[in-house]
Formats: structure tokens, sequence, C-alpha cells
């Protein structure tokens, strides 16, 4: 018995082990079929849905006693979602827990993929709004069913087409859709574009949760996973004009943060942890100030908090739809 | 000693998991299956922490004829685990092999089907030697490149029906081989040739 969940009441890491049994099946076809969803038995969480109830219940099924938990919202450590999810388990389940990437096992992720590279040893567990790629283009669960066993994936490409006829190009810029192995077309849950090619070939086992819609998917490591694209209108990430404010990182995702109400703004890591382990290290951006607590670094903190919280707010609903960034320039082959 | 299953099922079924979850995940490579248990003496060790981890009332079991001949193993495994034992290899859920030479055709499990490929069972077959190198070739989601694994012996006609199974995909059925307390996965999206 754990000392834990005997201070707690509840089993290690909450959930009851029959549960977890069964979430543990639906891990292990996710990985032996990538990118399909396998429907699960979700359990209600204390937790509303759109917070990661998908993501606590595959983190929970998988972690042990000596893992090391990082969570991160929008590639942040210290917003609301993350700090809690963090302490759910630090209470339920003992285990330590970090905002370094480099030293955790597991990682449970809202919208955003590491910037430093994963390793082998670690496990990513994404949080999913709506799990399935073709839902807002056909709303019934028995259709869309039948298009993914049948591989029919035109709907998507025509809304990729309609895109450019309306645009110019591509307009999608997160949830981005892939192919995965080669066969199954998957939602890599609203994660920037620009996260698409860290999915592909990754050292590490990446899951995902859906806990409303009840959907386990899987990408193994070392899988082909390609972005849907034309031959004349490749997939493209986005790219920064300037580097990170405080860390001057460049090939990055920033994220804006307005400075004041005349129009400042700034543009920083929205990887908290890569950011600081930078700033560390001795590199400045052009806000950063000497000193790396400078009060100009903490100052960020909390105004990135009042950021993200509205991104928070619009991207919890169905149908998340961030701002688009105006730091954004020209689009780059990945 | 008396027959018992995990010492502690929290932790050991967890540690389980993650060997057979890195073993599916990563064939080609091997996983150590830590945990104390004494399963009845014709039911390998490994098969049994397979079985308390994943199997439960939910989940059709099938036997081979030598599990399924044990009162002790067939008791054993409905006392701990509450599993369904079946003698119909189509509906279940998974599968325990304790010796390759007793293993079916893989054409005579569930397979899923094109709406639903997760409804198909998942194969324990247990085998004398399982190590890196040598053998065979491994490729496909999970593998960087190409790894080589030696499997020792295979079940019957296990090279041909792989390729079958191959073919099925996204059906088909997920094996985890054991031997010697580890396992090795090979999920229905590997690639197989001798070498």
């Amino acid at each position: 018995m754990n000392e834990h969940a005997q201070a707690t009441g509840y089993n290690f890491a909450y959930l009851d082990e029959q549960t977890k049994r069964m979430i543990r099946r639906a891990i292990l076809k996710g990985i032996a079929i990538p990118g399909y969803q396998v429907p699960f038995a979700s359990r209600e969480m204390p937790m509303p849905y759109g917070w990661g109830t998908g993501g606590v219940q595959v983190t929970a099924a998988i972690l042990g006693p000596d893992d090391v938990l990082k969570v991160i919202d929008q590639g942040s450590d210290d917003t609301t979602n993350a700090v809690s999810i963090r302490k759910f388990f630090a209470r339920t389940a003992g285990v330590a827990t970090t905002t370094k990437t480099v030293e955790a096992t597991v990682i449970q992720t809202r919208h955003r993929v590491p910037e430093t590279a994963l390793r082998s040893d670690q496990v990513l567990v994404y949080q999913v709004p709506i799990p399935e790629p073709l839902r807002y283009l056909e709303p019934r669960e028995t259709e869309t069913r039948k298009l993914h066993a049948l591989g029919e994936y035109g709907l998507m490409h025509v809304k990729l087409y309609e895109d450019i006829a309306r645009h110019g190009h591509v307009a999608t810029t997160y949830a981005y859709p892939v192919e995965v192995a080669g066969r199954y077309v998957m939602d890599p849950s609203p994660v920037p574009k620009f996260d698409n090619p860290k999915i592909d070939d990754c050292e590490a086992l990446q899951l995902f949760g859906a806990g409303r819609e009840k959907r386990i998917y899987a990408v193994p490591p070392h899988t082909k996973v390609r972005s849907l694209d034309f031959e004349d209108h490749p997939f493209r990430v986005q790219t920064f004009k300037d580097p990170c404010a405080l860390c001057a990182a460049e090939g990055v995702y920033l994220d804006e943060v307005v400075l004041d109400d005349r129009g400042g703004r700034m543009f920083v890591c929205s990887d908290t942890d890569y950011c600081e382990e930078r700033r560390e290290a001795g590199h400045r951006g052009h806000l950063a100030g000497d000193d790396p607590l400078s009060p100009v670094g903490r100052g960020r903190v909390a105004e990135g908090d009042r950021v993200r919280e509205e991104h928070k707010s619009d991207s919890a609903s169905p149908s998340p739809r961030p701002s688009p960034h105006r730091g954004e320039g020209e689009e780059a082959l990945p | 000693m008396a027959a018992h299953a995990f010492a502690n099922p929290v932790f050991d079924a967890q540690r389980v998991f993650r060997a057979a979850m890195n073993a599916l995940s990563r064939p080609g490579t091997l996983q150590t299956l830590d945990c104390d248990i004494a399963p009845p003496a014709s039911l390998p060790a490994e098969l049994a922490a397979l079985a308390l981890t994943l199997a439960d009332h939910e989940t059709p079991l099938w036997l081979d004829a030598t599990l399924a001949g044990s009162r002790e193993v067939t008791d054993y495994l409905r006392f701990h685990t509450g599993t369904p034992i079946t003698a119909n290899p189509r509906e279940a859920h998974f599968a325990l092999v304790s010796d390759p030479a007793l293993c079916p055709s893989l054409h005579s499990f569930a397979r899923g089907t094109p709406d639903y490929p997760d409804r198909s069972t998942t194969m324990f077959v247990h085998t004398s030697r399982i190590s890196v190198g040598d053998g065979l070739i491994l490729s496909g989601p999970g593998i960087r490149g190409t790894a080589t694994m030696s499997i020792d012996p295979l079940p019957p006609a296990f090279a041909r029906e792989w390729i079958a199974n191959r073919a099925l995909f996204p059906c088909g059925v997920d094996v985890l081989f054991t031997a010697n307390g580890m396992v090795t996965g090979l999920p229905r999206t590997t690639m197989m040739e001798a070498r």
C-alpha cells in the first residue's frame, strides 16, 4: 500500500485497477494500430471536460512510483491547468514532478510538443479535445468510422484545397491533419503546425487521450507522420521574424505577450522550460536585462499567465480558435 | 509453495504493463518482466504476469490445450482475474500459448473488422529463447530502420502466416513473445523476414 493512497483514500494515481486495465488495453491497441482512435470507457474525473481528462486518465494508467512527471499547458509549466494536474498526481501518486523536460519520464501536454528533443525513455501524453480529424467535415460517427475503414480521406484534401482557393495557401495553423504510418489520418491535437515535424520519427512514444470523446490513440516511436499537403503547396511551418525577446532563441514557437495598452508587445518562447534553460546558459534577448531572474523575467511569467488564460477560455471550447499570431512571418519548409 | 498472484497488485501490474507497452511500441527490443508471482507449474510465470495485468471479466481468454487441460491453471486464472475462459479463439481478447508447438494458426483468432480493427486477439506466446540479433529482420513503426531478433522456436508456419497477418492491416493479431523473464512485441505493423 502506497502512503499517498492511504493519505488521500484513493488508489495509487486516483484510478481503480479495473479502469487502469481497461485504459492499458486501449493503449496497447493504439500502439499496434498507429493513428487509429481506440474507443475506451472514459471515466468522470475530478475536473471538467476540456481540462485534460483524457490525458490525465492515460497518465494515471501508465504512471509508476519511479516516474518523474512534467505537465505543460501550451508550452508553459506554470499555468493553472499544468500546476493543478501536477499537484493532482503528486498528491494521489506521490510521484516526483519537474518542470525540466530532460528530467521527466512522463510529460503530459496540452497543445505543444517541447522544443527539447525527446528521448526513448520518455512518454509524451497529449490532451485531446476532438480526436476525430474529420468531425467538422462529417458530423456522423458512423460515417467517419467508415471513411477511416476505407482509408477515404478525400474530404480532408478538399478542405485543405478550399483553404488554398480562398486564401492562396493552406490556412490551417493548428490541429493540422497528419497521416500516420501511411494509413490513418490523425488529429495531432491542437498543437501548432510548427510542432508537426517533431511528431514525425520521434524517439519517444506518443499517446493521445480524449476524455469527453472517449478515444485513445498513439504514435509509436520512429513512426512516419506526414502532414497532408499538395505537390504544388508543400507543408510549411510558421516562422517568426524576431528571436525570443528573453532568450534570443530562433526556430522555436513564440507567444505574443501584450506589455501595455499602447500597442507594446513582445514575442517569447512558448516553451517556458526551454526559455529558462537558455537564459540560465547565458543567452539574452533584447528585453531580458542582465540578471537571469530580472524583474522583466519575473514580470513575464505573470504577464504570460494572463495571456494564456485568455487562450484557455478560447480553446477549452470544442472548437479552439487561437487568434493568429501577429509575429508570424513568412512560412518556411520544415 | 502454494500458487499466488502479484504480491503487490498495483505496482507489479504497472511494471508489467510498462514492459508490455515498451515491447509493443519498440519491436526488436527485450523488456524485463519484473514481478513476484508463483503460478501453477504448467503456466509460465511470464504468461501469468501478462494475464494478471491485462485480463479481467471483460476479456474472454483462450488457452492452449496444455493450459486448458489443467484445472489448477484455469482455477488460478479465473480466481485472480475473473476472466471468462473461452474455447473459441475468435471471441478471445487474449490468448495464452505455453508452447509454440501448440499455437494454432493465426487466422483462427479474432482479427478485428475494418470499422473496429481493435476488436482483435492479442496473443501471449511463451517460447524457449528470445534474443536481440540474428534470425529475423524486423521493420516498421517503433523501429529505427531495421532491427534483428531471434525468437526460438517460432510457432509452426509463423513466418508465412505473419506476412498474411501484416497484409490484413489495420486488422490482424498482435503477439507478445516471452522467455526467461523477458518479453518482446510483434505488433501487426511489424514486417518480418528471415535472414
